[in-house]
């Protein structure tokens, strides 16, 4: 343990109006720290500034899921276990649950939160590809009211995010319109559990007698941030799906993503298996069944 | 308790829960982690630090009856909670299911990784009373055995899972 | 219990409850009154002169004990083999991460940043960081060539062998470094009276290697040195030689401010900082006949040590005396050498060189396989040791192991042959591929050669008060079972109960130095002694005419608080005896290597994954011949246990060097298996005795590192039909190997 608890002051506010208010009254002063499953770390690494910190685990506001005939709102403090535990979650939005599924065992989707896996803005967060396959909306919230962006318009950088410094996540939008399509999620790391991905993908689409329809692919860990492979989308849209579709699709795919070597893995891996996925996503697109 | 109002200026704060079962007050850093306050204010040192990074799983407790890596949370966020430690599974000398399985299956060698596996085998037989074998890799998989393989901690859940049907 | 059928029974665990109930304390549990924290301060830099020491701003550094090598009262050394490793580097450092001085506080948290406030100079000389670099010579960084020792094994008549070969098959095969990655990090308390001298409590395997090194680092008489070990959270070979260096960092501090001082490394330092498994390369020469024999062959062996020789020329001994394995070699001869680098000195490891140099052995016995055109299976029955012949140091084999059946026997429980068989017909589509593999092998245990004979070996047994007996051993509990084994043995050795039995706690006070607790000896050999031991108490009481020649327990136990009652607490002692017929020729390194060999075939069944060219083990078959067993569940989780380390060292641990530093020392980056990364692995025992052995047991602690590794690589390429001599095998070596760099887009897949 390499920070010493003296140097920082924490408050728990108890309610969203206390920490935005908070944040409005010194922007920029204040870190946010729900679950605390990124910041604790990086504290015990000794790499966390000693700061002024503010609780927002737990806030009721932030930690509730609604579900109306067109969309669901979930709260950005919901946690991951909140999540795989959620009905409609699990049955509409299975990107998602695999997604909260996947991140490091029990005791961490117990603690870490949705809104804390956007903000931290890692590349290689799990949630992240799922949020742009359902083209997810974000609502922030400031002492200002709050405002919609586009879940694809947030990250504007590697850790970047127009979140304003008074501001938070308060909930994230999905619409209920993707139980017919074909849902595929995978992630690969060096382990089974626990690991950050070195490719993680959330794909979605529909196959009609034209070809591939409404389709999305969404990629983790191969560029700054979460990518849509918005041209690879496009070419395959309307075609049928066969070994030339899938040669493109791979080739297109390649060209639209940034892979590194680093400590997890090489760019030349990632590459491949990046194209590898969305082969095996297409053909299950192609023989799976329409799914109500 | 003091509170200091300039910022930046720490103040140690007083915070209240439950732990085993029995009401106790610290006087803390907001930021002290709750496994800290557990192993050193409250002198309750089963739960362990193996990693300090929420991947070991060490330092496993129950918090509201969710298991977490104590490790992790800031004690503040603790604030009246009901919190469950290694020393509190047993109601006295006679041993939890679990702790009982473990002993006779051969679930903890060094032990070090012990408590926090015990209280992430009862964390899943509370919400999937008969695993299979997939439901209990996947419960586990956030506490790291150096020891066993796993394979004699698998056994014993599935033991203390009989005893429960059975009893 | 009573009696018989103590050993072989699985008794509850001597210190089970404690575990399980989180009573159980280990040295980060323990304060003393009055104690401060103690830190390292450590080389950023691999190799080079210090220049100059600063303590920076921004710290109360009035408040700080400071402790530095002038502070050394004795000798600047952690004394082992040799005495080049420094306790504090003084003018030079070898390796990064070399501890450098010392700080102590009352309050823990202040420690990081006064830590990272203390800035070193250094004029940089340039460093060696593999081992072809250092055999190079190019730079000499340690003695006169580099070199730590060697050792030179031949039998028979090799230059004669290649004429007449039909087959010479080569290869080459390498090993990386493997973190022990015990769940406690390493911690030690100390504290120092004028008077008493020097106590100290911690996480270790061997409390009387700590007696040494701090009796010579303090300048302290044997009586004025007391190590006590806690409960120890995993060891595995890492806690073997490592406790002495952080021990004597406790007690320098503990000696300059007459406090008791705790240094407790979080997992960052304990990774980057402390010793790892060598690295290896073992290069094979074989001469085949036309029928897959053996005709005999050169093998060349070479590990790297690290900055100092610590255990290197241990370690050596071992993977050479194992490079052999299970096969006969009517001739051979192996140059062995372990040759220094500038990065933190490797260890102990549980295998401690016999992985390493098994790893190269039983993936070329399946290349010799392919070239003579016969299966993997073949090669080795055509091969196998029988009883009367004699291994690579030409001990003969004197009991009945018939490997062929043995192996035939793990054929059957991993239902080799129809799987082998539909692997390859179901391998030509898909995306993913199957294989399988097995690995046939030997460990010797005890200490090597005239190992045992030079410990001396020491064990007592007391008569209690209460009519107890209490076994007296510096062997130590660290998961493996010691106290639950040693205790079994006493109580059946003299008809008492499991309960009747005690161990103490392993403190050099109270305790005989019975040898470290490493090389899988402590059932086979001290437990031995214990046996000897525990029978003279039974002596004693019928010479003093308070036993009869047959009794029962309780009146064992009346007769034991009788003789206490009259003469007081009475102890029964036993020294090692080696045996008369054995010899060992330490300079031809030839003759009886170790007293037993435990034999084992492994199977690895495994799946490549071509989507993302990561392998998972499937199912694994862990049979092994061990003479006998004396607790069926520590026994099975001695061998799941060690399959698991074996599984992480081949697919899983990677240590990622850069300018002789590890770079991935966290649990994230530094993969180990999770529950849901192992096949359900299945163990297995057969027994055929051992009289040099407790109730027969042979050591089995080490054995189960040996085969996974190979098992797993040549089911991998039984799977992909691409050799992989090279372990950790990651996806990304997989990939490179099938997707070759020339088509980087092409999809991945064999051809």
């Amino acid at each position: 343990m390499r920070s010493n608890p003296a140097d920082y002051q924490l408050v728990a506010p108890s309610s969203l109006q206390a920490v935005v208010s908070l944040l409005a009254a010194e922007p920029g002063a204040w870190l946010p720290i729900a679950g605390g499953t990124d910041v604790m770390v990086q504290y015990a690494a000794g790499k966390l500034p000693p700061q002024r910190m503010v609780s927002i685990w737990n806030l009721p506001e932030l930690r509730r899921i609604e579900v109306s005939p067109d969309e669901i709102r979930i709260g950005a403090g919901c946690t991951y276990t909140d999540l795989r535990e959620h009905e409609s979650v699990q049955r509409e939005f299975s990107l998602l649950a695999h997604a909260a599924a996947w991140i490091g065992g029990i005791a961490n989707q117990n603690r870490g939160t949705l809104g804390g896996n956007i903000v931290n803005a890692s590349p290689a967060a799990d949630s992240l590809p799922a949020l742009l396959a359902y083209e997810a909306e974000l609502v922030l919230v400031s002492v200002r009211g709050e405002r919609r962006v586009p879940y694809k318009d947030f990250h504007t950088g590697y850790k970047k995010t127009k979140l304003a410094p008074d501001e938070l996540i308060r909930t994230v939008r999905l619409a209920r319109r993707f139980s017919g399509h074909v849902a595929y999620a995978r992630k690969v790391g060096a382990r089974n559990a626990q690991a950050i991905s070195k490719v993680c993908i959330a794909a979605l689409g529909r196959r009609t007698g034209g070809g591939v329809e409404d389709i999305r692919i969404a990629l983790g860990s191969v560029a700054p941030v979460p990518l849509r492979l918005a041209e690879t989308e496009r070419l395959v849209t309307g075609k049928p799906i066969d070994p030339f579709l899938l040669a493109l699709a791979r080739k297109t795919a390649i060209a639209e993503i940034q892979p590194i070597d680093d400590i997890r893995s090489t760019s030349r891996y990632r590459a491949t298996v990046v194209g590898n996925l969305i082969a095996e996503f297409l053909e299950k697109l192609r023989t799976d069944e329409y799914h109500p | 308790m003091t509170e200091s109002s300039s910022s930046g200026n720490p103040a140690l704060s007083q915070v209240s829960f439950t732990v085993n079962g029995e009401w106790k007050t610290v006087r803390v850093y907001p930021m002290e982690r709750l496994l800290d306050t557990l192993r050193h204010q409250l002198a309750l040192t089963g739960t362990k630090e193996g990693c300090g990074e929420g991947e070991c799983g060490s330092c496993s407790v129950l918090l509201n009856g969710a298991l977490v890596n104590s490790c992790l949370v800031p004690v503040l966020q603790a604030k009246g909670a009901d919190i469950v430690t290694i020393e509190g599974l047993a109601a006295g000398p006679q041993l939890d299911r679990v702790q009982e399985a473990f002993l006779k299956c051969g679930g903890a060698q060094c032990g070090i990784c012990t408590p926090g596996m015990i209280l992430a085998a009862h964390h899943l037989l509370q919400r999937k009373p008969d695993p299979t074998i997939e439901e209990i890799r996947e419960g586990l998989s956030g506490n790291l055995c150096r020891c066993t393989g796993y394979i004699q901690i698998f056994e014993a859940v599935a033991e203390a899972a009989r005893h429960r049907a059975a009893t | 219990m009573t009696g018989e059928g103590i050993v072989g029974a699985s008794v509850p665990r001597k210190e089970g409850r404690d575990k399980v109930t989180g009573h159980a304390r280990y040295v980060d549990d323990m304060q003393l009154p009055d104690m401060l924290y103690g830190a390292t301060v450590r080389s950023q830099v691999p190799r080079g002169k210090i220049r100059k020491i600063t303590f920076g701003p921004g710290i109360a550094w009035n408040e700080f004990i400071v402790v530095t090598a002038r502070d050394i009262p004795g000798k600047n050394v952690i004394a082992l083999i040799a005495h080049d490793q420094p306790c504090l580097a003084d003018e030079v450092v070898n390796h990064p991460e070399e501890p450098i001085l010392l700080l102590a506080h009352s309050d823990r948290h202040l420690l990081p940043q006064a830590v990272n406030a203390v800035s070193i100079e250094y004029d940089q000389l340039p460093a060696v960081f593999t081992m072809e670099e250092s055999e190079s010579h190019s730079e000499i960084i340690w003695g006169a060539d580099n070199t730590f020792k060697t050792y030179l094994v031949e039998k028979g008549d090799v230059d004669r062998i290649w004429e007449r070969a039909d087959y010479i098959v080569e290869g080459e095969y390498r090993t990386g470094a493997q973190e022990q990655l015990y769940i406690e990090n390493n911690g030690m308390i100390a504290s120092f009276d004028p008077q008493q001298g020097i106590t100290v409590w911690g996480s270790l395997q061997c409390p009387y290697y700590v007696h040494k090194a701090l009796m010579a680092l303090c300048n302290l008489a044997s009586d004025k040195v007391r190590v006590v070990q806690m409960e120890t959270g995993g060891a595995f070979g890492g806690k073997e030689e490592y406790p002495s260096m952080i021990a004597a960092h406790a007690a320098l501090l503990a000696i300059k401010c007459g406090r008791p001082v705790k240094i407790a490394y979080d997992r960052m330092e304990d990774m980057v900082a402390t010793t790892k498994r060598h690295p290896s390369r073992t290069r094979h020469r074989t001469a085949v006949s036309k029928d897959g024999k053996i005709l005999g062959g050169e093998i060349d062996f070479t590990v790297d040590g690290g900055a100092y020789l610590t255990l290197s020329p241990v370690v050596l001994s071992r993977g050479t005396i194992h490079a052999g394995g299970a096969y006969y070699w009517p001739n051979v001869r192996i140059t062995a050498k372990a040759v220094a680098t500038n990065v933190p000195p490797h260890g102990a490891f549980r295998g401690f060189g016999a992985p390493q140099s098994l790893f190269a052995l039983e993936r070329h016995m399946d290349r010799i396989a392919q070239v003579v055109g016969v299966s993997p299976v073949e090669i080795r029955k055509r091969n196998f040791l029988q009883p009367g012949q004699t291994t690579t140091t030409e001990q003969t084999v004197r009991e009945p192991i018939d490997l062929q059946q043995l192996l035939d026997r793990a054929l059957d429980l991993s239902d080799y042959q129809a799987k082998k068989q539909r692997f390859a017909k179901e391998n030509a589509m898909g995306t993913s591929r199957k294989g399988i593999g097995i690995a046939a092998f030997l460990h010797g245990a005890g200490f090597t050669g005239s190992g045992e004979r030079n410990l001396g070996s020491l064990v007592s047994v007391e008569g209690c008060a209460d009519g107890k007996v209490r076994v007296l051993v510096s062997s130590t509990e660290f998961g493996q079972g010691t106290k639950t084994v040693l205790c079994q043995i006493a109580a059946e050795s003299l008809g008492l109960r499991y309960e009747d039995v005690e161990i103490a706690q392993a403190d050099t006070n109270e305790v005989p130095n019975s040898g470290p607790t490493v090389a899988s000896r402590t059932v086979m050999v001290v437990g031995k002694l214990v046996q000897s031991a525990a029978l003279g108490i039974r002596q004693t009481l019928m010479a003093s005419g308070l036993l009869g020649d047959s009794y029962s327990a309780e009146e064992f136990r009346s007769a034991c608080r009788s003789a206490v009652a009259t003469r007081g607490q009475f102890r029964s002692w036993a020294r090692y005896e080696a045996p008369a017929d054995v010899f060992w020729d330490d300079d031809k390194y030839r003759g009886e290597a170790y007293a037993a060999f435990a034999w084992a075939i492994y199977v690895a069944e495994v799946t490549v994954d071509l989507t993302t060219y990561s392998v998972s083990v499937d199912d694994f078959v862990a049979l092994q011949e061990v003479g006998k067993v004396l607790h069926p569940v520590l026994a099975r989780g001695q061998v799941a246990g060690g399959v698991a380390q074996g599984i992480g060292y081949t697919l899983y641990e990677k240590v990622i060097w850069q300018n002789g530093r590890m770079q991935n020392g966290q649990m994230t980056n530094y993969i180990m298996p999770t529950s849901a990364d192992l096949p359900p692995i299945r163990v297995f025992f057969e027994e055929l005795g051992n009289i040099h052995g407790a109730f027969g047991a042979k050591g089995i602690g080490e054995l189960p590192m040996d085969g996974p590794a190979p098992a797993i690589v040549n089911a991998v390429e039984d799977a992909l039909k691409v050799r992989f001599d090279s372990i950790p095998l990651l996806p990304e070596d997989i990939f490179d190997a099938l997707v070759p760099n020339r088509e980087p887009h092409a999809a991945g897949g064999v051809r």
